[in-house]
């Protein structure tokens, strides 16, 4: 008769998730991947609340607006890119190797396609704090 | 002259855990050979210092997969596993027993229901060295002589891509690297039944592209490669239903 699974806490487990000590880069991709992931998914709500401020009308939108043109709100549009631009990418490397495709290679598809990512925000950060 | 040091002083802080009392370490300072292994510090442990310590050992040279344990947070073959490649003359060896199983008493741990999951999927021990593939999906060379040559299995079941692995901390019911391993080793072609092991909420599909199972592994077997090959081979068949 085959024994039970052991069933520890979730939450204490899933922390491991975001633990890189001792791991190696496929735990940095999943992490960076993770936290891109809840990063982007909370970006989606404060991007429907902001949509809310139209229901306000326009003094209220406008007003919105002009606080988003701060620095730190810039950087934080610069943040979402960042991250849909990791998120996206390592999605098409996981997309990949999930099925069979350059699997050996999976670490320098990750180099990769952070660098391509770092790149991007770089090139769209000069542009939003040049504009 | 030489003045390398040939014996260190190394702290061993040794995870403890007896029945239903709460775990704690326990610290042991030994003066080791460097060129020593790890298993061989914990055997010193336990002769001289403590012989309550419990732990899992029996081949010496990584093939029997029983002394698979955590050395400073990362899962390692302590019989394997060089003193000087993860620890410095005077520093601090933390040693646990391996995570994702329950642990039966200090480092030994429950892997039952491994080696039940593994029996499930058919784990062959010996295979042809016609069926077999090495690391990333390359072909084992077959001798020329029309002969069929058997080999040992990659996998010595140490269950180290278990304890490794993300997904198999937060689902205990995810078979696992080996498992899947295992089933990906004998083919869906050879045993079209696995499919319907493999193919479920807790199978091949559950695992996250982490490759720590790859990363750990002391055996060459490269599970998360197999995995991935698993996929190629359900999807395969799954569409060749579509077109049947």
């Amino acid at each position: 008769m085959m024994s039970e699974p052991s069933r520890k806490s979730g939450i204490s487990q899933a922390i491991r998730w975001f633990d890189p000590r001792g791991r190696d880069i496929g735990t940095i991709a999943f992490i960076l991947n993770r936290i891109t992931a809840l990063g982007l998914t909370f970006y989606l709500f404060l991007h429907l609340i902001v949509l809310g401020q139209l229901a306000q009308g326009a003094e209220a939108y406008d007003g919105f607006l002009a606080t988003i043109r701060s620095p730190i709100y810039i950087f934080g549009e610069l943040l979402v890119i960042a991250a849909g631009l990791y998120h996206g990418l390592n999605g098409i490397r996981v997309g990949l190797t999930s099925f069979g495709i350059a699997v050996p290679q999976q670490k320098k598809l990750f180099y990769w396609l952070l660098a391509i990512a770092v790149l991007g925000s770089l090139i769209f950060g000069i542009r939003m704090f040049t504009a | 002259m030489s003045t390398t040091k040939t014996k260190w002083n190394v702290n061993f802080k040794v995870y403890r855990k007896k029945g239903q009392n709460p775990s704690h370490y326990d610290q042991f300072t030994l003066e080791v050979d460097p060129d020593e292994y790890v298993l061989d510090a914990i055997e010193r442990i336990w002769a001289f210092h403590d012989r309550s310590l419990t732990f899992r050992h029996a081949c010496h040279h990584s093939t029997c997969g029983a002394c698979g344990m955590l050395v400073n947070g990362v899962e390692k073959l302590s019989c394997i596993t060089y003193i000087r490649d993860v620890v410095e003359d005077g520093g601090t060896l933390v040693i646990d027993p391996m995570r994702n199983f329950p642990v039966v008493s200090d480092l030994v741990v429950d892997m039952s229901l491994f080696f039940d999951r593994l029996e499930m999927v058919g784990q062959r021990q010996v295979v042809p060295v016609s069926d077999e593939t090495i690391g990333d999906g390359k072909k084992a060379q077959s001798p020329t002589n029309g002969k069929e040559y058997l080999r040992l299995s990659d996998c010595i079941e140490c269950g180290l891509c278990i304890s490794a692995c993300p997904i198999a901390a937060t689902n205990p019911d995810y078979l696992g690297p080996a498992i899947l391993a295992g089933a990906q080793q004998n083919g869906l072609d050879r045993k079209p039944e696995l499919l319907q092991i493999v193919d479920q909420e807790n199978g091949l599909w559950r695992c996250h592209s982490v490759y720590e199972c790859t990363a750990v592994c002391p055996s060459n077997v490269d599970p998360a490669w197999r995995i991935m090959d698993l996929r190629r081979q359900v999807t395969a068949q799954r569409l060749k239903r579509l077109f049947r």
